[in-house]
């Protein structure tokens, strides 16, 4: 069941109801977006709650603090992500693989017994980088405003009779003077009315 | 049927749906003829406004033909009548109503005890809304069940086209309410934030209502251009400093009248520091808006001056200089639009040709389409300022 038909408790029983539904508003860029701005939160709450086993497994031990920080840097990043500023979230998530892998590097040396495990870290941050600079790139490229392609509108002034002759025409209307312009409504049969429409 | 359906943070589709029907004996379905997509809309679109649903029609923007009539609609309206409906649903009984402040109407919002718990007192019902309005399924679609809709339409005479009398529905009326309710003198400067579809009505409206100077700030140049053509004269501030150029254009004294026609998603940029930290609590739900427009009307304004804020907000705004406010002795004014107060006087004005509202429309689009069309108008792509929809 579908949350339109499921938010039909909140609704009054003769409302239209969701028989099938069309193509949405979301283009697929945006979508993405959304994916990875929760796949920032999950893995910034991991590093944020399980610092240590992180450190541990790829052989940074001893930087509890500094997995912490970057998992309060994927959560700020996410929810970003998920807002209507999501090219900015995006990029900034390009900025924070760029500052993983520079982490993430001196761990790929020889004398780290976990080398391996670091560098299928590297590898799968690598992967998730390209695909964070291709959401970035677009996500910005949809919402974008052609800049070159701007319509004329000078010859819109909405007064059939120019600006000039409209200059003070309805002066004569003050705010006092608004509820004589009021539509005069009917007095009404409150008894056979129903309260609610 | 088809409608454009919210599912979620920047998801609407196109989806057939049911078709809606007489509930109450004063609805009434309309044909759906033209519909649009307003800045409002992308507020919801946004998810920034509370207690949307997956499943919720949007579009608050609409006329059309009258198909059918429930048996309490009493003749004040008849199938074949064509008609244009106000984004507020009016009972036209209460108290309020019969104030003349139909956007809050006491009786129209079905989900009254969730918007008393809310704002303190519940606010009228708006079609493609909020379920703090009522939830009401709006009119992006090809039918339309209005409610009260003995007093909830606008009578439009045949002859005139669809482009010209939509805007009566909502963004006509509130550039005119901003302005009307700003109280113009013949000697004022009146400047408007924000040159959308409700930046641009109220720039018409000023206008209109006799302002010495009309100053549009935006930064889409298109925007601008649009603003200028009608009278405007523009600032763009991502190029220039707001403050400064208001304050030269008035002597340094500020500019009598202030209109924030932008609301609560005001630019984010590092040329505007607080607009980054306000965006970053709206992420983390410390803030819902970004008030950038009302600190700079507030500092702007001159004191004894008017801020008259159609632009909507959703909750709470931190930042706001209360002191400054309170010592330079300013107005505000704000609301939904009392769309029914103004309907007449505007359906006359369209009809005497003293204003156009179709200068705003730039793209048309079927309604299909009209999924795409929130992006294009979200992104300011390809000059959009309003997207005009034909199921
Ligand atoms: N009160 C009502 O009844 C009512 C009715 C309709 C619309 N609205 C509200 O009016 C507002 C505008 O609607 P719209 O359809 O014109 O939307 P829009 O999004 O097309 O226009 C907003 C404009 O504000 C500009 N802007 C952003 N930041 C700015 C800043 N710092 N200074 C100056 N300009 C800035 C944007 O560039 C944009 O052109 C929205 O908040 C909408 O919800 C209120
Ligand atoms: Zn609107
Ligand atoms: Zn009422």
């Amino acid at each position: 069941m579908s949350l339109a038909n499921l938010s039909r408790i909140a609704r009054a029983e003769g409302d239209p109801k969701v028989l099938q539904t069309g193509r949405s508003s979301l283009p697929t860029a945006d979508r993405v977006a959304r994916s990875l701005g929760w796949f920032s939160i999950a893995l910034g709450l991991t590093e944020l709650f399980a610092p240590g086993a992180i450190a541990r497994t790829l052989g940074l031990d001893g930087r509890k603090g500094l997995v912490r920080a970057y998992g309060a840097r994927e959560i700020g990043a996410g929810v970003v992500s998920l807002s209507t500023e999501r090219s900015l979230g995006l990029w900034s998530r390009v900025a924070g693989d760029a500052l993983d892998l520079a982490t993430l590097a001196p761990a790929l040396g020889r004398d780290n017994p976990k080398r391996r495990a670091a560098a299928l870290a590297f590898t799968l941050v690598a992967g998730v980088a390209l695909i964070d600079v291709v959401a970035a790139g677009s996500a910005t490229a949809v919402h974008a405003r052609a800049p070159n392609r701007r319509r004329n509108y000078r010859d819109r002034s909405g007064f059939p009779q120019g600006v000039a002759a409209a200059r003070g025409a309805a002066a004569a209307l003050r705010a006092h003077d608004d509820l004589a312009t009021a539509r005069r409504l009917p007095a009404g049969s409150e008894a056979k009315a129903p309260a609610v429409g | 049927m088809r409608a454009l359906v919210w599912h979620g943070k920047e998801d609407i589709r196109c989806d057939s749906v049911s078709d809606p029907q007489i509930e109450h004996p004063r609805d009434a379905i309309i044909k759906v003829t033209s519909c649009a997509i307003c800045g409002s809309d992308l507020h919801l679109f946004h998810n920034f406004i509370p207690a949307m649903l997956p499943g919720d029609i949007m579009g608050h923007e609409t006329m059309g033909e009258v198909v059918e009539v429930g048996s309490g609609v009493d003749g004040r309206l008849a199938v074949g009548d064509r008609v244009v409906i106000p984004f507020t649903i009016t009972c036209g009984e209460c108290d309020q109503c019969r104030a003349g402040n139909f956007s809050v109407c006491q009786r129209s919002n079905r989900n009254k005890a969730l918007a008393d718990k809310a704002f303190g007192h519940a606010t009228a019902g708006l079609f493609g809304y909020t379920h703090l309005t009522g939830g009401y399924p709006g009119g992006q679609a090809e039918y339309l069940r209005v409610p009260f809709a003995d007093t909830t339409h606008i009578k439009v005479p045949d002859g005139i086209p669809d482009e010209k009398l939509l805007f009566l529905s909502d963004i006509l009326p509130t550039g005119w309410q901003a302005a009307v309710q700003a109280e113009i003198e013949p000697t004022d400067t009146v400047a408007i934030w924000g040159c959308g579809p409700v930046g641009q009505m109220a720039i018409r409206s000023a206008v209109l209502l006799g302002a010495e100077r009309v100053v549009a700030i935006d930064r889409l140049p298109e925007r601008l251009d649009m603003a200028e053509a009608g009278g405007a004269i523009p600032i763009n501030f991502e190029t220039e400093s707001v403050i400064d150029r208001l304050n030269d254009l008035t002597g340094g004294e500020g500019p009598h009248k202030c209109i924030d026609a932008t609301g609560l998603e005001s630019h984010v940029s590092a040329a505007q520091p607080d607009t980054l930290i306000d965006r970053m609590k709206q992420m983390i739900g410390l803030e819902t808006d970004r008030p950038h427009v009302l600190r700079e009307m507030i500092y702007v304004c001159r004191p004894a001056g008017v801020l008259s804020i159609p632009g909507v907000y959703a909750g709470i705004d931190d930042g706001i200089p209360m002191g400054m406010l309170m010592n330079k002795g300013l107005t505000v004014r704000t609301g939904q639009t009392h769309v029914a107060r103004w309907s007449d006087d505007l359906l006359r004005r369209i009809e005497d040709g003293q204003i156009d509202p179709s200068f705003v429309i730039t793209h048309k689009a079927r309604l299909e389409d009209g999924p795409d069309m929130y992006r294009v108008f979200r992104d300011k792509q390809d000059g959009c300022v309003k997207v005009f929809l034909q199921p």
